[in-house]
């Protein structure tokens, strides 16, 4: 057992703290979420110099063979600086994708560039009436001589309007089968929104949209263990994520409760108001340990164990997040529910984490349905 | 970062699995999963096994016949020893008196006491809380004054939430030793033996009908200056002292996982609209919440055991604490829905090792209530949870 960072583990640690702190201040986040496109190409840029859209791939594709616990690191700096860049749609989800599911010609086509920034992607696989289950998917694949055409509808679709090209997720003669398709090609049609935190997403409509063969990503119909792997390691970033935004914003609560006064007095004199930040303290670290248990089980663990510790983390991550949001606004008060103050925008990203790939009752299904089989 | 344990963990594990495996007593073993009574007896037999095996002090250092063992290897083996169905070792002597003794006793101290305490020759109690300071512990009362020729202490006073003192040969107190200035420079540390003249102690009996606690009560009892720990009116220091030492705190995870394993058997075999609980949707979610909540506090542990073992932890103690107490309370609280009206049938006779009687439900349906009631002790004692908020509050968090 070995539960410590490695030195460069704690070296990219380091860098990216500095990055949130230099680079992404609340002020050039508020800049880049009112921009027509949402996310900064400037600070894409860099996040592709600083080896972090590189680090889960292998070396033969450009990447720095790195794994989840890695991409655990970004995506916590990512929550604790609200960074809305397409990181967990490009290189957690489509990337990740293509690395486990894609032929050598695939990798090599794809990977390189995502990994050097001039590549984003997207994951298109919620289809709208089937809330959170993985395999309700009804976009048809037809075979046709030379390669497929396909026609249905994807929602939620994350940062899927900023993404050049889509892992779309259908359903062909074999079964559920995975197809690259270019966000330009004829028949598609994305329309683009903004979430309730600020982030990107859209619903893509594709009509009758023709593919090569080429386009198949892994075997026909044998897709579903890929994309049960690539929600897993999704949920476990937005695991990350959490716990990062969760740190900033007991941060913020604590500092808050040590300089605002009331009655002559800071606030963090009360009993009432001290033990509910331990609370939130608490919930906080409970919910880091399971970050860190899921991110180390999508990294090396057996399915049985990743699924479980996915699932299970995203249960008490979800309800951590729940309450240190829920009461980081309690305490700020009235400074709690306005736009100026980030303390909102964390709380929105937190409740938005919560709701999205699976909320807490969809995970505790699987992890209580566990129970029947030991 | 990974959680495969390395061929020396592994190696350990197995060693001491298959240790509790082979030098448990059945009958222990069986009084302990069955959650019966267990008597004094019980526990002096299984601290003479470990002690002849080298293992009697898991937590002390090999100068005091200790094991040395790392933190990780404490936790291991209390994991082990605790789900195989072994006793607590009790923790008054090993583990509160006597790191305190190794590090403010005296060479002759040290020498007298600690291995009688290795070899559960001395069993010891503890004389902290009274009647009118339980949470605020710096109010304590008891007097200690100097006889006339300075060579003895004079107790006069009342110690209750005594635990198991009943069995004991020494206690381990706080006194007053001075009434001026600050509360907390006025307490001394004294070792009392049992068998002296002027003590009494009283069963206090709980809400579950057992007998684990006592009021003790001291009347002009003699204790010879040499048996107090360090300097006069330094006590409350020793005292805090234990707050760091004890890394692994009151986490419970052994005890935890042994509940939560035997409450999945439970659920299994209890029927609900003729099947079994656990296919109760209802229920099964608060089981897997439970199951989830004991995890996260497990690799809590495990993290903090990862820390650099010079470093001592303090307040962080204090949160295994709050959830370990809490997870154990929902584990018994579950286990005794689990079992329905059956669990509502007092049969102390049950409780009892050896009953071979029929009982009402199942045989392990007659403790469940009197543990759930029991072990809402759990998030009063050494340090009731809400102190604990306090503790985190100040020195972690700084309000």
């Amino acid at each position: 057992m070995n539960l410590n960072l490695s030195d460069e583990q704690l070296a990219l640690k380091e860098t990216l703290r500095r990055f949130v702190a230099k680079d992404y201040s609340f002020k050039t986040r508020h800049d880049i979420i009112h921009s027509e496109e949402g996310i900064s190409a400037a600070h894409w840029a860099q996040f592709a110099e600083l080896g972090l859209l590189a680090l889960p791939f292998a070396e033969a594709h450009g990447g720095l063979g790195g794994n989840a616990v890695d991409t655990m690191l970004v995506m916590e700096a990512i929550g604790s600086g609200l960074m809305v860049e397409p990181y967990l749609a490009t290189v957690v989800l489509a990337g990740g994708l293509v690395q486990d599911a894609g032929t050598e010609a695939q990798k090599n086509a794809l990977l390189p560039n995502i990994a050097d920034g001039s590549l984003r992607m997207a994951f298109a696989h919620y289809e709208p009436g089937g809330r959170y289950e993985m395999s309700q998917v009804s976009l048809r694949a037809e075979r046709l001589a030379d390669g497929y055409a396909l026609d249905g509808v994807k929602t939620f679709v994350l940062h899927g309007a900023q993404a050049a090209k889509l892992v779309v997720s259908a359903q062909d003669g074999a079964g559920l089968s995975m197809f690259i398709v270019d966000s330009e090609a004829d028949g598609v049609s994305v329309r683009g929104y903004v979430t309730q935190d600020n982030l990107r997403a859209a619903e893509i409509t594709f009509n009758a949209v023709k593919v090569g063969a080429a386009a198949l990503l892994g075997a026909a119909g044998d897709a579903e263990p890929a994309i049960l792997r690539a929600l897993d390691a999704a949920n476990a970033a937005l695991c990350a994520e959490a716990v990062g935004a969760m740190d900033a914003l007991n941060q913020a609560t604590l500092e808050y409760l040590k300089t605002r006064k009331q009655f002559g007095v800071a606030i963090g004199s009360f009993q009432a108001l001290q033990h509910r930040m331990v609370d939130m303290f608490t919930a906080a670290t409970q919910a880091r340990s399971m970050a860190i248990l899921a991110s180390i089980r999508v990294a090396s663990g057996t399915t049985e164990e990743r699924r479980w510790a996915c699932a299970a983390a995203k249960v008490l991550v979800s309800e951590s997040a729940r309450l240190v949001g829920q009461q980081a606004v309690q305490l700020h008060g009235g400074m709690g529910v306005t736009d100026e103050l980030s303390v909102s925008h964390y709380f929105k990203r937190l409740t938005c984490i919560c709701a999205s790939f699976g909320d807490a009752d969809y995970h505790l299904d699987y992890v209580s349905s566990r129970l029947l089989a030991a | 970062m990974n959680l495969d344990p390395n061929e020396t963990e592994q190696a350990f594990r197995t060693e001491v699995r298959a240790f509790v495996e082979q030098s448990l007593p059945d009958d222990i073993r069986q009084t302990v999963l069955n959650g019966r009574e267990l008597g004094k007896d019980d526990y002096l037999r299984w601290q003479r096994i470990l002690h002849q095996r080298g293992w009697g002090a898991p937590g002390w250092p090999k100068a005091f016949g200790g094991t040395g063992w790392t933190a990780l290897q404490k936790h291991i083996f209390d994991e082990e020893t605790t789900t195989a169905g072994a006793p607590g070792q009790v923790a008054f002597g090993l583990h509160m008196v006597a790191p305190v003794i190794m590090a403010f006793g005296t060479p002759e101290q040290q020498q007298r006491f600690l291995p009688r305490i290795l070899t559960g020759e001395d069993w010891w109690c503890q004389g902290y809380s009274e009647p009118g300071s339980g949470s605020d512990l710096a109010s304590l009362k008891m007097r200690a004054t100097l006889s006339p020729d300075g060579k003895n202490y004079v107790l006069n006073g009342q110690k209750t939430w005594n635990t198991l003192g009943q069995h004991a040969d020494w206690i381990f107190c706080l006194v007053r030793t001075n009434t001026e200035g600050r509360q907390q420079a006025g307490i001394s540390f004294v070792l009392v033996d049992m068998k002296s003249p002027g003590i009494t102690v009283r069963p206090i009996i709980m809400l579950d009908g057992g007998h684990e606690i006592n009021d003790v009560f001291f009347d002009n009892v003699i204790v010879p200056v040499s048996d107090r720990i360090g300097e006069e009116n330094r006590g409350w220091s020793y005292a805090k002292f234990l707050l760091g030492h004890e890394r692994t705190g009151l986490a419970l995870i052994g005890q935890s996982k042994r509940a939560l394993k035997r409450l999945k058997m439970i659920a299994k075999f209890e029927q609900a609209n003729g099947k079994p609980l656990v296919e109760d949707q209802r229920f099964r979610d608060r089981m897997a919440r439970a199951e989830i909540d004991l995890t996260a506090l497990d690799i809590t542990m495990m993290l903090l055991l990862s820390v650099d073992e010079s470093k001592p932890l303090g307040p962080e103690v204090s949160m295994l604490k709050i959830r370990g107490t809490e997870i154990l309370q929902v584990l018994t609280e579950l286990t005794m829905q689990a079992c329905g009206h059956a669990a509502l049938a007092s049969l102390p006779q049950a409780l009892k090792p050896g009953w071979e009687g029929v009982p009402i439900g199942h045989i392990y349906t007659p403790p469940v209530a009197g543990w759930y009631f029991n072990m809402r002790k759990l998030s009063i004692f050494g340090g009731s949870n809400e102190i604990q908020k306090n503790i985190i509050s100040q020195m972690i968090l700084g309000l």
